[in-house]
């Protein structure tokens, strides 16, 4: 061990270099995004499940509902209340939620996420025409 | 260690304990659940149903190209396929062919005049036995086992295009570009597709699922017939008793389910 020193330094200096973001940013973490409902939305009241569902599983009950409709050709989605819903991403989910910046997007660039739906499906279904 | 007879009974017993613990948290973990029952999918009451689906092309009707154009135009339409001046980078469910291209082995070299003339309706022959899945490395293309349609997860397909070289038919386009800025006007019910991706004709699935024939059958004005292949009282199967019908390289043995009266 004859470079004893320069070694701790060289560590030290390693750790200040990488917690730096860290005790940088403390204590001013991002505030988590609220989505934007659209008046359709909000008089709707109800999503298609219960709003904690939908923002924990949503990504998995398009999932279901597109092998659902494309591998079975069943297209009715009946929730836990009863009520029955056309499974359906364009038609369905995107009619209410027509304001992809304000809904999708907030939660989606907060969590980094990247999903690939509107590349096919059309996010305003009402304004583009 | 210790293996007296004690000690290996303490551990048995210790382990019959340990056996009924994942009853116990289960049942813990059920009253959670409860408070959310579960939802249901179903059919739609309205949807049309067969155990496979297949079509009559009555060629005698169309006389000239204009005849098929309102069909080739009323499919494209609602599903959004992209119109693209390169033949290269052409999208296509539906188009006119000539005789002796559709039928290759068929045309003698003198035939009646009226046939070799005739424009030919060709699509997605929706086959019994499609070449096309068995080639497909992730079952993005898939014969459906409810009513035998060829159809496409298009979220599935990784553009390998081995579909392309297995279908005889060349049914199937492959999006070399985006094809959003090529659909002069966006159907918003039914979705585009993305570059890297190959399409096809789907017998209209999601207007069979809501109880309307195909696009193109509803177009035609009676040109086309549209129903099941395996009731013996459809229309399709009438049509098939009473006229003599030919199907696209039969050789092949890929049952093609579109049948054509010439």
């Amino acid at each position: 061990m004859n470079n004893k020193t320069l070694i701790i330094t060289g560590l030290i200096v390693f750790l200040i270099i990488v917690l730096f973001p860290f005790w940088y940013m403390r204590g001013k973490a991002a505030p988590a995004p609220e989505p934007e409902l659209t008046p359709k939305a909000k008089a709707a009241q109800a999503c298609v499940r219960s709003t904690e569902y939908m923002k924990s599983e949503h990504m998995l009950l398009l999932d279901v509902w597109r092998d659902s409709v494309v591998r079975e050709g069943k297209r009715i989605y009946i929730n836990p209340q009863g009520k029955e819903f056309n499974m359906s991403l364009s038609n369905t989910c995107l009619d209410c939620h027509s304001n992809k910046a304000e809904f999708c997007d907030r939660c989606h660039n907060y969590a980094s996420v990247r999903p690939y739906c509107w590349s096919c499906h059309i996010e305003n279904p009402k304004e583009k025409t | 260690m210790d293996s007296s007879r004690r000690r290996i009974l303490q551990l048995l017993g210790v382990s019959a304990l340990a056996l009924t613990t994942r009853p116990v948290f289960n049942a813990f973990a059920k009253e959670e659940v409860a408070a959310e029952a579960e939802a249901a999918i179903k059919a739609g009451t309205e949807a049309l149903k067969a155990k496979q689906w297949a079509m009559v092309i009555d060629t005698r009707k169309f006389k000239s190209e204009a005849d098929l154009k309102p069909l080739i135009e009323a499919c494209h339409k609602i599903h959004n396929v992209p119109i693209l001046q390169n033949k290269r980078h052409e999208i296509k469910w539906i188009w006119r062919t000539h005789y002796h291209n559709a039928f290759p082995g068929k045309a003698a070299q003198f035939i009646a005049e009226s046939v070799a003339h005739r424009p030919f309706l060709v699509l997605c022959n929706h086959c019994e036995n499609p070449p096309c899945v068995r080639a497909c490395p992730t079952k993005a293309t898939f014969k459906r086992e409810s009513d035998g349609i060829v159809i496409m997860d298009f979220h599935r397909c990784i553009g390998c295009r081995f579909c392309m070289a297995a279908c005889p038919f060349g049914a199937r386009s492959f999006n070399y570009r985006d094809p959003r800025p090529f659909i002069a006007k966006i159907n918003n019910e039914f979705p585009t597709r993305m570059k890297g991706v190959v399409e096809k004709c789907n017998f209209c699935a999601e207007r069979l699922a809501v109880g309307q024939l195909p696009a193109c059958v509803e177009a035609s004005r009676g040109a086309l017939t549209f129903g099941d292949l395996y009731n013996p009282g459809s229309e399709v199967r009438e049509l098939i008793k009473t006229n003599y019908t030919i199907r696209r390289k039969q050789t092949l043995g890929t049952e093609p389910s579109v049948y054509y009266i010439v």
